[in-house]
């Protein structure tokens, strides 16, 4: 178990230190991008397409610019005398900025309406009036590559039918000949629809272009500030907005998870907007345009697992189908199309494994946005998880001894997946029997058998996941072309206290004490003596943002190696003021001593103030380091969950009594800050086990478009969760910290689906796709029924 | 989020109201809690001209025995209704239909006649008005009339309130020794409109024979219905468990529920059965207490 | 179409100002007052980031036109304690954690406020339904529970103590 090396007044490393960010949230002191106001501000409000395909006949701003108050209409024509109505996506695809002549999904923006203040702005887009065709909309995946469908993509050079690409990892006929030779195989085309991550913030921008000093400043709600900088002068460069002054600023961020990754049309359209015109340009969309304008999820995935008939596995195959609305604009490293999917083998050892998937257009949003999912892996590992519950049910063993007995062991990492990902570092059966133990394993599988005597349907789901994040090592990961380091820069002052900037951005992660912890943990000095900032472009180091749990894992980690620069430093200090020699120095948190005689020391805030006033000769004065760290490899959270649910079969509705969560994060920073985000990340998780889902009709229309329908999860739903953890540090990350808030969103569905499912065993019924709804149970059950 | 431009008016009194109404027109539509009107109004589904602020008249709001009447001002706010001492002794079924409408914040501001008046099927109040045997006072431009809630539902969207009536009051048969009622809904989350609920008000005589029985259904049907059927098998009779079931069966096949996101029909229609048997056990517990 | 005089007290001050009929009091606060703490996160009344204290109950400021809380006492986050201060409420989110992101929290808060006001010592079931209207999606809502229990505890003993 971890045992902290600071005092509790430090704060470092094991710490559940108290968040110093606090005070300003819980005093309505919150600087959100709708709280900015600027001087002249306007406002900005986007007319958005009811049909999901249709032509675009004429739009008519006669009549918004007709009430006072509204300055501009702002259409796609208007955009192409810049180039601007189009842009480049994350993955090397192109999305509008504004159309011309198509609409290729509902709420897609056709222009924008900026005016004096929101309630003119929200009549003048009331009276833009547009002339649609509309058209059959392609809205079945599965449809999208018939022979007839409509090409989506005609403006798409070479493309000459729906499919945007055909990715694949593994040996393909190896595996299919081991399927084919095996005792037992299991398949079943499991679906994940697509969900919102409904943050309660919504997205929103506040662009502000001064065209006296020719400098653009937009507040954003953006989790990686520095790539949208970027991108923004890469998109919009030729109209003369340079990198160099241009400035992102993410202020406080309502909530992230991946939705305040992607470039919006709208914050294009405002950037434009504020250039044109020379006043700030605001725009925060409402929770209707919200949920209707990105996704994640959306997989179609045929598996198969093949099994001994002992249950020992031998081979895994998954063919997914991938709808990635009209163009795909996903949130992903750009050499991973299908981000960390290839992690679908799981947590266990076997040779042969094959994925192959093919992403194809439809008229629906486009996307996907990586939702506290690292990228993909809650597909992956939803995947293989119920899979491995499947065989479990086939075979008819317990699915705990099946994983235990297929797991790999402790000794064999560094382990080389199937697939080809390094694993780290864990303990799997450690974790595991840590869940039974604190759920009580044993005696449910009891009571389960009794009540299922009785009639009753008791269930009982794990879920053994392995994560994979902190994406990752520049020879593989980029963002547009970026590698994926991050950095810290550290400032301490002559007073001995500091201030840490870092290329990451906290959306509530808790950033300004956690980091404020690792440097206290390497430093020495207090985190209460260490102010942290993120976000503004104009003074953070380059980073690549908070997303797909990698700030601990890359950020972290550089603020351990500034750190240590630091102390390097402050040892040759350290020597100068004490007159040793280097090799004599000896360091204990916060102090430098003289090897054998530790009565003369110096702390390191005598060494801060020395190196401003006393620099030994030859010496760059200060106390400053910087670091850019660019990891050797991801790291490998992973996790064992246990869920325990009753069905009642006259109704469906579904009772969760019990949820265990025992994550392995490796070395802890702040155990109340990661177990709030286990929460928080588990409520994330029910959600689209048991309530969410973006549904459609035929048309393209979204029927659930509100938080009336779209069923966010309260604090009812929400169950008591229990937590623990197990810790088997990273090796390669300096602090051995892997990184959490995404675990509990990865394996609390395949939890929770696996519990229902095992409820309803004695009635025959083998798969449900989630959302597991009390509906979708009692029309299984009626259907598992009538073919009995 | 922005509705569109209107003309607010505050009514200080009845008169003032009514007056107000009948000049302005069509165009014009009460507002008392606002969180039925509002939220429509924000989504522009709903765009009045004009909108009467009624919520600030005094003398609307009270929970009150008088004779054989338990009378409700249409005023009354949900919270006040949860936090009757009066209500929650005799007549439960009223706390257990608010404790499953909408949440706290909008029940402190909702109303209990805004609840009724809409005619709207998904709302939880019309159901237990249907079951319970209420009367709706309302006053207009001709006076004040007193309408049996059999008589008050005419359609979709659509009750015996004239354009520029307002209701004023609820008159519910005040709870005596043998009566008793309970109110369940099934929905997909905690504040959402029923999948389908069930309203039951029963009185049972000194031997348990059921006297008077009410069955009232909540978002079967376009407008709120009761289960004529299934009350007619249970009037006079002693209540046994196999006259539930009947009952029960009554109600899936009577109510006429549409598929949409909450489910299918013949769930529905299972649920309702289900519920009405439960709330009917539950009814007659209470009503033997 | 159609201004209107309004005033009413906010934080403790009076204020008077002329708005339009269709002025929501959630923009009221927030732009006419620069009262930024309460938030905006649904158009349909359903998260509760908007909640204030109205006349002393919850209210979902977003489902409520400025016009009609003329004459109103309202309190905002700004004002539930005073500046620099913790009310046992914010001191016990602080204590356990229970918040993240901070947009939900103010409305939280609030509703929190008129929960152990009506309700001093709440069960967990009751704390859970009584914050239904409110949603969070950072905290997974174990440790906002919490944080009501730990208000609830101190304030009980507080009230114990000045009898």
């Amino acid at each position: 178990m971890f045992k902290c090396k600071t005092s509790a007044e430090v704060g470092g490393m094991g710490h559940s230190v108290k968040r110093k960010e606090d005070a300003r949230f819980l005093h309505g002191k919150g600087n959100y991008v709708d709280d900015t106001k600027l001087p002249g501000q306007l406002t900005m409000v986007m007319v958005r397409s009811p049909y999901a395909y249709a032509k675009i006949k004429s739009i008519n701003k006669e009549k918004a610019l007709a009430i006072p108050g509204v300055l501009a209409v702002i259409t796609g024509y208007d955009l192409k005398e810049f180039n601007l109505h189009w842009m480049p996506t994350l993955l090397s695809d192109t999305q509008m900025v504004l159309p011309t002549d198509t609409v290729m999904h509902q709420s897609q923006e056709v222009c924008a309406v900026i005016a004096t203040d929101r309630y003119v702005a929200v009549d003048g887009a009331e009276a833009v009036e547009v002339d649609y065709e509309p058209m059959q909309a392609i809205v079945d995946p599965f449809k999208a590559l018939d022979a007839d469908a409509p090409l989506l993509r005609p403006d798409k050079e070479g493309q000459e039918d729906n499919q945007i690409y055909h990715w694949e990892r593994g040996d393909r006929a190896k595996t299919d000949d081991v399927i084919a030779k095996a005792d037992v195989v299991v398949k079943e085309r499991i679906y994940l629809p697509r969900i919102h991550v409904a943050s309660i913030e919504t997205c929103g921008c506040n662009a502000s272009y001064d065209k006296d000093t020719q400098k653009l400043t937009v507040y954003l709600t953006t989790q990686a500030p520095h790539a949208i900088r970027t991108v923004v002068a890469l998109v919009a460069g030729h109209v003369g907005l340079s990198e160099e002054k241009i400035r992102v600023i993410a202020p406080d961020i309502g909530g992230g998870f991946g939705g305040k990754v992607p470039v919006y049309p709208a914050y294009v359209v405002a950037i434009a907007a504020t250039f044109l015109i020379g006043k700030p340009v605001k725009w925060i969309e409402d929770r209707s345009e919200n949920l209707v304008n990105g996704f994640a999820r959306d997989y179609h995935m045929d598996c198969e697992l093949a099994a001994t008939k002992e249950g020992k596995i031998q081979a895994f195959k998954v063919s997914t189908l991938a709808d990635h609305g009209y163009t795909d604009s996903s949130a992903n490293p750009s050499k991973y199309p299908t981000g960390m999917f290839s992690i679908c083998t799981g947590s266990y050892d076997y040779e042969h494994a094959f994925a192959e998937l093919d992403a194809v257009y439809t008229n629906k949003a486009p996307g996907g946005v990586a939702y506290r999912c690292s990228f993909r892996v809650t597909e992956a590992v939803h995947a293989i998880e119920r899979m491995v519950d499947k065989l479990a049910a086939k075979i008819e063993k317990d699915p705990a001894q099946l994983r235990f007995e297929n797991f790999i062991k402790k000794e064999q990492f560094p382990y080389e997946s199937p697939l080809g990902w390094s694993y780290d570092s864990g303990d799997y059966k450690q974790t595991l029997e840590k869940a039974m133990d604190m759920i009580g394993y044993d005696d449910y599988k009891k009571e389960q058998a009794e009540k299922r005597a009785q009639g009753k349907l008791m269930g009982i789901g794990i879920c053994t996941f392995t994560e994979v994040v902190g994406a990752g090592p520049s020879k593989d990961f980029d963002i547009l072309g970026i590698a994926m380091f991050d950095s810290a820069e550290i400032r301490v002052h002559p007073t001995g206290k500091a201030l840490a900037r870092f290329g990451t951005k906290s959306q509530g992660q808790g950033h300004e004490t956690t980091y404020a912890q690792i440097l206290a943990e390497e430093l020495g000095i207090p985190y209460s003596d260490i102010e942290i900032d993120e976000g503004d472009t104009d003074t953070a180091p380059y980073g690549l943002g908070t997303y797909a749990s990698r700030s601990t894992p890359t950020a972290g980690a550089a603020a351990a190696m500034a750190a240590r620069k630091l102390k390097d430093k402050g040892k040759k200090i350290a020597a100068h003021l004490l007159e040793v020699s280097e090799e004599d120095i000896e360091w204990e948190v916060g102090k430098y001593f003289v090897k054998g005689a530790p009565e003369k020391s110096k702390t390191i805030q005598d060494v801060a103030f020395a190196a401003y006033t006393n620099i030994p000769p030859g010496m760059e004065p200060g106390f400053e380091a910087t670091h850019y760290y660019d990891p050797p490899n991801l790291t490998f959270p992973n996790g064992a969950y246990i869920c325990v649910v009753e069905v009642e079969e006259e109704t469906g509705a579904i009772d969760v009594k019990r949820f265990v969560a025992i994550d392995d994060c490796g070395n802890i920073i702040n155990p109340m800050i990661v177990e709030g985000q286990v929460h928080g990340g588990l409520t994330q998780g029910i959600a689209p086990a048991m309530y969410e889902g973006i549904e459609y009709d035929d048309e393209g229309n979204v029927l659930n478009g509100t938080f009336m329908d779209y069923l966010v999860p309260t604090a009812v739903e929400s169950p008591h969760w229990e937590t623990g953890h197990t810790i088997t540090p990273s090796p390669h990350h300096p602090l051995g910290a892997k990184g959490v808030a995404e675990s509990p969103t990865v394996g609390a569905p395949p939890a929770i689906a696996n519990a229902i499912i095992d409820a309803l065993y004695p009635l025959g019924i083998k798969h449900l796709d989630i959302p597991i709804t009390p509906a979708k149970v009692w029309e299984a059950i009626q259907e598992a029924k009538a073919t009995s | 989020m922005i509705p569109a431009n209107f003309n607010y008016h505050k009514a200080t009194s009845l008169k003032e109201a009514i007056a107000l109404s009948a000049e302005l027109g069509e165009e014009a539509k009460y507002m008392s809690g606002g969180h039925s009107l509002l939220p429509m109004m924000k989504l522009r589904f709903a765009t009045p001209e004009h909108i009467i602020d009624i919520s600030r008249i005094d003398g609307l709001s009270y929970i009150k025995e008088d004779g054989d009447t338990l009378k409700i001002g249409a005023l009354t706010t949900q919270t006040e209704m949860e936090h009757n001492s009066l209500l929650k002794e005799n007549y439960p079924i009223l706390g257990d239909a608010i404790w499953l409408t909408a949440d706290p914040s909008v029940r402190n501001v909702g109303t209990i006649g805004g609840n009724i008046a809409h005619g709207d099927a998904a709302n939880d109040q019309p159901a237990l008005m249907l079951a319970m045997r209420a009367t709706i006072v309302a006053e207009g431009p001709d006076g004040t009339k007193s309408i049996p809630i059999d008589e008050f539902f005419h359609g979709f969207y659509m009750t015996a309130l004239e354009p520029s009536d307002i209701l004023t009051e609820i008159q519910i048969p005040k709870a005596k020794k043998g009566s008793g009622g309970a109110y369940h809904k099934v929905e997909r989350k905690v504040g959402d409109y029923a999948t389908a609920g069930v309203a039951v008000h029963v009185e049972l005589d000194d031997d348990g024979v059921c006297q008077e029985i009410g069955i009232g259904l909540t978002n079967v049907s376009a407008v709120p219905m009761r289960l004529e059927r299934g009350e007619a098998v249970l009037r006079g009779q002693k209540v046994t468990d196999e006259l539930i079931e009947q009952v029960g069966q009554i109600a899936s096949e009577d109510c006429e529920p549409e598929s949409d996101l909450r489910g299918s029909e013949a769930y529905k229609r299972s649920i309702v059965n289900t519920i009405t048997k439960r709330m009917l056990n539950k009814a007659l517990e209470r009503a033997r207490q | 179409m159609g201004k209107h005089n309004i005033s009413m007290t906010i934080n403790g001050e009076s204020v008077s100002a002329e708005v339009d009929s269709r002025l929501l009091l959630v923009h009221f606060i927030r732009e006419n007052l620069s009262l930024t703490g309460t938030h905006i996160g649904c158009d349909t009344s359903n998260c509760g980031a908007c909640t204030i204290m109205l006349d002393g109950k919850s209210v979902k400021s977003c489902t409520y036109l400025a016009v009609r809380a003329d004459g109103a006492e309202i309190t905002t986050i700004e004002g539930v304690a005073a500046e620099g201060t913790n009310s046992h409420l914010q001191q016990a989110f602080h204590d356990q954690h229970g918040l993240h992101c901070g947009f939900c929290t103010p409305g939280m808060i609030i509703r929190c406020m008129d929960l152990l006001k009506t309700n001093p010592n709440p069960t967990e079931k009751e704390i859970r339904w009584g914050i239904s209207g409110n949603l969070c999606r950072c905290t997974g809502y174990n440790n906002i529970v919490k944080s009501v229990q730990q208000a609830a505890t101190e304030m009980a003993k507080e009230k114990e103590a000045s009898v």
